[in-house]
């Protein structure tokens, strides 16, 4: 019954979409009131029919309903409470389920934080929002039924994946939703600003910070799967370009120009086409990531079930959304006049010029992920296309991008002197130079006692000099704000919070540079063999082996090692690493053992059993004799925290940013005027 | 109007274009480097009888069907109607290959559903399935009269690959 009272809320949540997007529509273009007005009631129902049939899956689960499919194969009676919760976004179905509610969920907050702006405004957004929710649950109801039911009812379900059994991993796709789906919210805009033909600073200043919310929660959802990766995989690694990462990863870097784009808008009032047509291209790739992901047209380690139904309609789908909202951009967007004029040596120019660069890497990583594909269709054979390709195209880009930030973030508005700059940027130059060399000396000899007459060195020192260069620019930032001031109590009150917010985003920029190149270049890795109480050298400690015993958890049987760490002859920790097998799906998972910290990770995973067990190749889940040597695989991972670290500073300066009073909609619709007014004569 | 505005919409034309021609693709389909070379050679124990083994050399001169299935894969439930099928053709000789599996469990799932192989290999660390290159059960291989792998089908069987390929192959293979 329950599952069936889901299939009916969200057949009405469909219905409501189709209220919310068609009749507000036509009504900004009859101009008839009643219609525009319908739009706010609609987006609620929406959300409350869209709440009430995900209440009625996750009710399934718990209630282990095995007679629903979806329940059935993602779930058993032993599978602990937290995991049945997350059962729900398991799989495609559930995921897509989500995906709805999510959209609903941003379009209720549309709703509730719009009130200072135009009706016939908020009516465009909300239908434009309305019109992709269509397209999501038609999606659901023909192709992905989550409800659907089976007879007859097995006893048991099959188990949710074990890779997803982990809590990182339960609340990663509610987090990478919010801030895929969250981008349709600036993606409404534009369209809307299409529609109406009218786009001003006041439109950027309602569409920031809908854009940063979503980027915050796309950049700490990423972070969380790239941290997943790395303790649960048992490869060490944190990024591996699977065509599943580049999907969330495309939306995120042009989702940045985007921010970098739309506060220019905003406090220049210029740049209107191209913030317009980054807003559309965000939303596209978040859509197209989803393509990528359910079509099964690519293969990847996050390979879902794929159905060659799914495909086509999720290509219509994006013909439609994306070819509709490009098609209407070239029609339109000659209509948006830049009317400040900005010089070539201004703030202006470097921010267009990251935003660019930002797009161009997407676009190459778009290339890397669709070229196996494109070889295929041309029928030039199967390839696969790895780090390598990924690796080079990210760091030369990537160092015009942090150099450019320094000079955007000291460069005016407008235009600048070219001397001016040029003065002002030397301190910082010189500073960043000679303070990167000698962090690099003293981390290089000191901690990794490596040779400074070494590609490696100059790789650190070149990637600190990057760091000092991000963080003293943006140190100089503040100061020269206070230097006026007699005051400086009160001169730090006065700064705004975006700008807090945005020093404290770069200078997450700087940490995670940092933690990307020290982790990359120094970084040990040893596969040994181990035997009972034999222990291995790395990086100046010492791994001793203590065995192995069998565990068992609540759906699983594990081996579990000890492997004690020892510097300096003394204790440091105890490693447990397990090795899981869970036998409803017959998949052994590794469970890697870390010691972190903020300056390294020590990381011990447990390989395969050698000797004493007959048989190799897998873990035997009837063996209770471990006793023999096993293949352990031991790292010394230095400095890989401060990647994670960075990404989660850059989200909260995001978040400081966010905050700021500007954008707080019902004062902006009192000041708007007054502002737009500054804009004009360039203040 | 500006041309350059048209940019952006002729890159997602030509973006959709070889994303329909990629849906047409099965990205799966790694052409199997064991097609037309000889099939590697072993020699397992049977499910039942335990004393006895099967090697593919026992099969030199006859066209015959390795079929790859394990009792945890639900694939092999799928396909496992149409091996039932396939077996009651005359001049179809079916082989399994229980892959992976705890013998037991085998067992139990030939005589749940019916068994439709003239004998049964057990290959319980997996390590023929390496030598034969499955990553996906369940897989199919068809040999010819002179041991030579001619044909590899991934994932389940069904009535278009029995009519469209298995057949026709199998008799072609069987005039030779």
């Amino acid at each position: 019954m329950i599952p069936e009272l889901g299939n009916i809320a969200l057949i009405l949540a469909l219905c409501m979409a189709v209220i919310q997007s068609v009749l507000p529509i036509t009504g900004t273009f009859t101009n008839n009131q009643a219609l525009i007005r319908l739009a706010r009631p609609a987006a609620s129902l929406q959300l409350t029919f869209m709440v009430i049939s995900f209440a009625c899956l996750l009710y399934a689960f718990i209630t282990h309903d095995f007679s629903v499919r979806y329940v059935a194969e993602n779930s058993n009676t032993r599978l602990p409470f937290i995991y049945l919760v997350s059962g729900v976004w398991g799989a495609h179905e559930g995921s897509l389920l989500l995906w709805a509610l999510v959209l609903s969920i941003w379009t209720m907050m549309v709703n509730l934080f719009s009130r200072g702006i135009p009706e016939d405004m908020v009516a465009r957004v909300l239908a434009v929002m309305g019109l992709i929710s269509i397209g999501f649950i038609l999606f659901i109801l023909l192709t992905s039924n989550p409800f659907a039911r089976q007879f007859p009812v097995p006893i048991d379900g099959f188990d949710l994946n074990p890779l997803l059994q982990d809590p990182g991993l339960a609340i990663h796709p509610p987090m990478l939703y919010m801030g895929y789906v969250g981008f349709s919210v600036a993606f409404a805009f534009a369209i809307a600003a299409m529609l109406q033909g009218k786009l001003d600073a006041a439109w950027a200043r309602w569409a920031r910070p809908w854009t940063m919310a979503s980027w915050i929660f796309l950049t700490l959802g990423i972070a969380l799967g790239s941290w997943w990766a790395y303790y649960e995989l048992g490869w060490g690694g944190w990024w591996f370009w699977d065509p599943v990462e580049n999907a969330s990863f495309m939306p995120w870097l042009v989702g940045t120009g985007l921010l970098h784009s739309l506060a220019v808008t905003d406090k220049r009032n210029t740049f209107k086409a191209w913030t317009v047509l980054l807003s559309v291209l965000a939303f596209s790739l978040s859509l197209l990531g989803t393509f990528l992901v359910r079509s099964g047209v690519l293969t990847s380690v996050h390979a879902f079930a794929s159905d060659p139904a799914r495909g086509v309609f999720i290509l219509i789908f994006l013909v439609i959304v994306v070819g509709g909202s490009l098609s209407l951009f070239a029609w339109r967007a000659s209509i948006f006049k830049n009317n400040v004029r900005f010089n070539l040596l201004s703030r202006e120019t470097f921010m267009l010029l990251n935003a660019v660069l930002f797009v161009v890497m997407a676009g190459f990583i778009l290339l890397g992920t669709l070229y196996p594909l494109l070889l295929d269709a041309l029928n030039m054979g199967k390839v696969s296309v790895g780090p390598p390709y990924f690796n080079t195209i990210f760091i030369p880009l990537g160092i015009p991008i942090v150099l450019i930030l320094g000079i955007g973030i000291t460069a005016r508005w407008k235009q600048d002197n070219g001397s001016r700059l040029i003065k002002a940027l030397r301190m910082p130059m010189i500073l960043s130079v000679v303070l990167g060399t000698v962090t690099a000396v003293v981390l290089v000899r000191g901690v990794f006692t490596a040779e400074l007459a070494s590609f490696k060195f100059i790789g650190a020192e070149l990637a600190l000099i990057l760091a000092w260069w991000i963080v003293i620019n943006s140190g100089k930032l503040i100061t020269d704000r206070l230097k006026n001031r007699d005051n400086k109590m009160s001169g730090l009150q006065l700064i705004p919070r975006a700008v807090y917010g945005m020093t404290v985003a770069h200078i997450g920029v700087a940490v995670f540079v940092v933690g990307i190149i020290l982790t990359s270049l120094f970084s040990i890795e040893k596969d040994v063999r181990l035997s009972n109480n034999s222990s291995v050298e790395l990086a100046g400690y010492e791994f001793v082996f203590e065995g192995v015993r069998n565990v068992l958890g609540p759906n699983y049987q594990a081996a579990e090692g000890r492997v004690l760490v020892r510097k300096d002859d003394k204790d440091l920790v105890l490693l447990h690493p397990q090795k899981r097998y869970y036998p409803v799906k017959q998949n052994t998972m590794t469970e890697a053992a870390i010691d972190a910290s903020l300056w390294r990770d020590l990381f011990v995973a447990l390989g395969e059993p050698l000797g004493g067990s007959p048989d190799k190749s897998k873990l035997e889940p009837l063996d209770k004799s471990n006793t023999g040597a096993w293949s352990v695989r031991v790292y010394y991972k230095p400095f890989i925290r401060w990647i994670w670290l960075g990404a989660l500073i850059m989200s909260i300066g995001g978040f400081i940013s966010a905050t700021d009073k500007r954008y707080r909609v019902r004062k902006l619709a009192k000041q708007l005027n007054m502002q737009d007014n500054e804009v004009a004569t360039g203040a | 109007m500006r041309k350059a505005f048209y940019i952006p919409l002729g890159l997602f034309v030509i973006l959709v274009i070889i994303l329909s021609i990629g849906l047409t693709r099965d990205p799966r389909t790694i052409p199997s480097p064991l097609i037309n070379k000889p099939a590697p050679e072993f020699t397992l124990p049977l499910l039942y009888r335990q004393a006895e083994t099967f090697s593919p050399q026992q099969m030199r001169g006859k066209v015959w069907l390795l079929n790859v299935f394990a009792s945890w894969c639900s694939g092999c439930r799928a396909e496992h109607h149409f091996l039932m099928q396939m077996a009651r053709i005359p001049g179809v000789n079916l082989y399994g290959l229980n892959y992976k599996d705890v013998p037991l469990d085998g067992k139990k799932w030939l005589e749940q559903f019916g068994n439709p192989y003239k004998s049964v290999a057990k290959d319980i660390n997996g390590r023929v399935g390496i030598d034969w290159g499955v990553y996906g059960v369940p897989e199919t291989f068809v040999i010819d009269k002179q041991g030579i792998i001619r044909y590899k089908q991934i994932g389940p069987i069904d009535q278009k690959a029995i009519n469209e390929t298995l057949l026709p192959l199998i008799k072609k293979l069987q005039l030779q």
